[in-house]
């Protein structure tokens, strides 16, 4: 029984975090937290670097939250990453940040969500970034 | 004509319209490929070199000059907000720019490299301006014998002095040697390492092989080594300096050209040795040692102005004598060679306007690349964020298609393929690349002097050192080859004393290979556990 919440540095990643943590302790199950990168560029942007894990690290355990953090870079993109550790750990729920976007916007853009939405096999939870508390 | 005149027509020359517009695609291309680690000056102009024949040879070597200089300039940037130097000459601006960054300092450490680089640059190439053409009159007074010595005593410099490991070094030296011997004899014209295969009697194209080492080598070792946990860049907003700045950055600057430039224009120049001696020096003279380590702008002002300063000196012997001592220098000559002209002291005779132009390009490029690195850093620092697959295949489709035009020959595109698995096999073993490079294009030029100078003396090697140059030469390459042998005895003689210190507990986790070309540099770069002192630079 297990949560997963796929988090980026960003104010979506954040939001999906928070509301993560608030549905797990709720159900009182895991919290899976995947952060990935492909790790075909020099930077990333959306892959978060050591201080910021470590925080998060520390606000789940202060929380009193059963909690594991993966951080992996396999060439795999986001997407097949939050959807393999769903899979891999049963998870009940998947939680994910969305952008804002135009339908139009959709049509230019890939997306993670979208990927995420249309091929897991749990219910997908979707936050805003303004919805954050 | 004077040197001023000739300057001037070179500038005329240099600021038409259609040669302007080169040297502006030349610096955008070249602080672009200095950003990226991995990717050199040396490989993008052996890339372009094939697209850019139908091109004015004037046009294109404006172009390469401004990648040259704007390879220097990108490669500050990756060194102060990645700590991962995109150039090996910016090893040691990693060591307290990345410092300086993280203190939230970046936008300085910004414009200190960019302005101390702009100084140093201007000072270097007036310097070279100045120097090439009283090089050329000593030079054009030598015999063979002496000229023959001079590119041993580079050959062996570069080979011996800048490697981490002289055994790799004379490997990689031998097999440039071997790719140059390839095809018909000059002088009985018997086909020498050709195994019965006509196409192979021209010998292998330069810039075929060039392509081959830098683009295809790095690309396959790229692709080996595809996947890497990303690293953190420090976000920066425009680079600015305080009056505290200016004050402290103005001397560094020019310390560090005053040390870049003579170590660039000498045959085992290169940029990385000035570099850690400006280092070295700023630390010493500095009012703020406290902050040596903690980020201390004269440590990114010093060595910064080294790097371009050595820069314009190397184009010294390469412009005046024909002698490359870098990876960029090396195929700029290739360059010259695929375009008819002969490199040498007459090239300053011959191709004038040519040189002249190129030195006037290198004033603009200067300035151009100031203008586009002050206020645009952050966005170069964005190109970090572009997926290598992307990168490479541009690369690899570019290098086919440079290797197929050179002759259109299919057969070409074998020994592209050949020699790019050479090099990924060279990057894989530790090889240096650049005596590869020197190799295969000096090896020839060698060989013709040794020629020449033997039939002079109807085949009596004395012949050889008949010339007193000759005979001085040869006692420094002797010197330099011997050295360690002595310095191990001296050693022992005393063996109270301490090491050369190198007070650089170098945070910069990379590793820098000996050549200039840096495209080596990048394998070992990201390595976090490898943080010996820089000159500890074994390859694994």
């Amino acid at each position: 029984m297990t949560i997963v919440v796929g988090y980026v540095p960003t104010p979506e990643g954040e939001a999906a975090l928070t509301q993560a943590i608030t549905e797990a302790r709720k159900a009182s199950t895991t919290l899976l937290v995947i952060n990935s990168s492909k790790g075909d560029a020099p930077v990333d942007t959306r892959y978060a670097q050591e201080p910021e894990m470590q925080g998060i690290e520390g606000r789940l355990a202060a929380q009193g939250i059963d909690h594991v953090i993966k951080q992996p870079v396999r060439g795999h993109d986001a997407a097949a990453e939050v959807l393999d550790a769903a899979e891999e750990h049963k998870a009940d729920l998947i939680v994910i940040g969305l952008r804002r976007r135009t339908p139009v916007g959709k049509l230019i853009m890939g997306s993670t969500s979208q990927r995420i939405l249309l091929e897991a096999d749990c219910p997908v939870l979707a936050v805003k970034a303004s919805m954050a508390g | 004509m004077d040197v001023f005149s000739s300057l001037m027509d070179g500038f005329a020359t240099a600021l038409t319209p259609m040669n302007f517009l080169y040297a502006v695609i030349g610096v955008v291309l070249g602080t672009a490929v200095g950003v990226l680690p991995g990717l050199g000056p040396a490989m993008t102009v052996a890339l372009l070199l094939p697209v850019t024949y139908a091109l004015e040879p004037t046009s294109a070597f404006i172009m390469f000059a401004g990648i040259y200089y704007g390879g220097m300039y990108g490669g500050s940037t990756t060194s102060i907000l990645l700590n991962t130097p995109g150039e090996s000459s910016s090893v040691v601006t990693a060591i307290e720019g990345n410092k300086m960054a993280k203190a939230g300092r970046a936008a300085q450490a910004l414009a200190t490299a960019a302005i101390g680089s702009f100084v140093a640059g201007t000072i270097g190439t007036a310097l070279l301006a100045v120097c090439a053409p009283i090089v050329v009159k000593f030079a054009v007074s030598l015999g063979a014998p002496s000229y023959m010595a001079i590119m041993v005593l580079a050959l062996l410099a570069v080979t011996a002095v800048l490697g981490s490991s002289r055994l790799r070094g004379f490997a990689s030296l031998g097999l440039g040697l071997a790719i140059g011997l390839v095809g018909m004899d000059a002088v009985t014209g018997q086909r020498r390492l050709t195994f019965g295969q006509p196409l192979l009697a021209d010998g292998l194209d330069i810039v075929v092989v060039a392509v081959a080492i830098f683009a295809v080598g790095e690309a396959l070792w790229v692709a080996a080594h595809l996947r890497r946990t990303p690293m953190q860049i420090i976000p920066v907003g425009q680079p600015w300096m305080g009056k505290e700045d200016w004050k402290r950055s103005w001397k560094p600057w020019l310390r560090g050209t005053a040390l870049g430039f003579p170590f660039g224009a000498l045959p085992a120049g290169g940029a990385e040795i000035p570099t850690f001696l400006s280092y070295i020096t700023e630390k010493r003279l500095t009012k703020h040692p406290e902050e040596f380590g903690k980020g201390a702008i004269e440590g990114v002002a010093g060595p910064e102005a080294a790097n371009n300063a050595a820069a314009a000196g190397t184009l010294t012997p390469m412009l005046a004598l024909g002698l490359p001592t870098n990876a960029t220098a090396a195929v700029m000559l290739a360059a010259f060679t695929s375009y008819g002209i002969q490199p040498g002291p007459q090239l300053f005779a011959t191709e004038g306007p040519l040189v002249w132009a190129l030195i006037a390009s290198l004033f603009i490029g200067n300035f151009l690349l100031l203008i586009i690195n002050l206020p645009l850093a952050p966005v170069w620092a964005k190109l970090l964020q572009l997926p290598r697959p992307y990168l490479y295949a541009g690369i690899l489709f570019f290098a086919t298609l440079g290797a197929y035009s050179v002759n259109l020959q299919a057969f070409d595109l074998a020994i592209l393929l050949v020699v790019g698995a050479l090099g990924f096999m060279m990057r894989r073993f530790g090889l240096p690349v650049l005596p590869l490079v020197l190799g295969v294009i000096l090896g020839p030029r060698l060989e013709k002097q040794l020629r020449q100078t033997l039939q002079l003396s109807a085949g009596d090697p004395a012949g050889l050192w008949s010339e007193p140059i000759a005979v001085v030469i040869y006692i420094i390459v002797a010197v330099i080859l011997i050295w360690p042998l002595l310095y191990k005895l001296w050693r022992r003689n005393r063996p109270a004393a301490a090491p050369v210190s190198v007070p650089v507990a170098a945070p910069v986790a990379a590793v820098t290979r000996n050549d200039g070309g840096h495209a080596t540099n990048v394998p070992s770069a990201n390595v976090p556990d490898r943080n010996g002192p820089p000159e500890s630079k074994e390859q694994p």
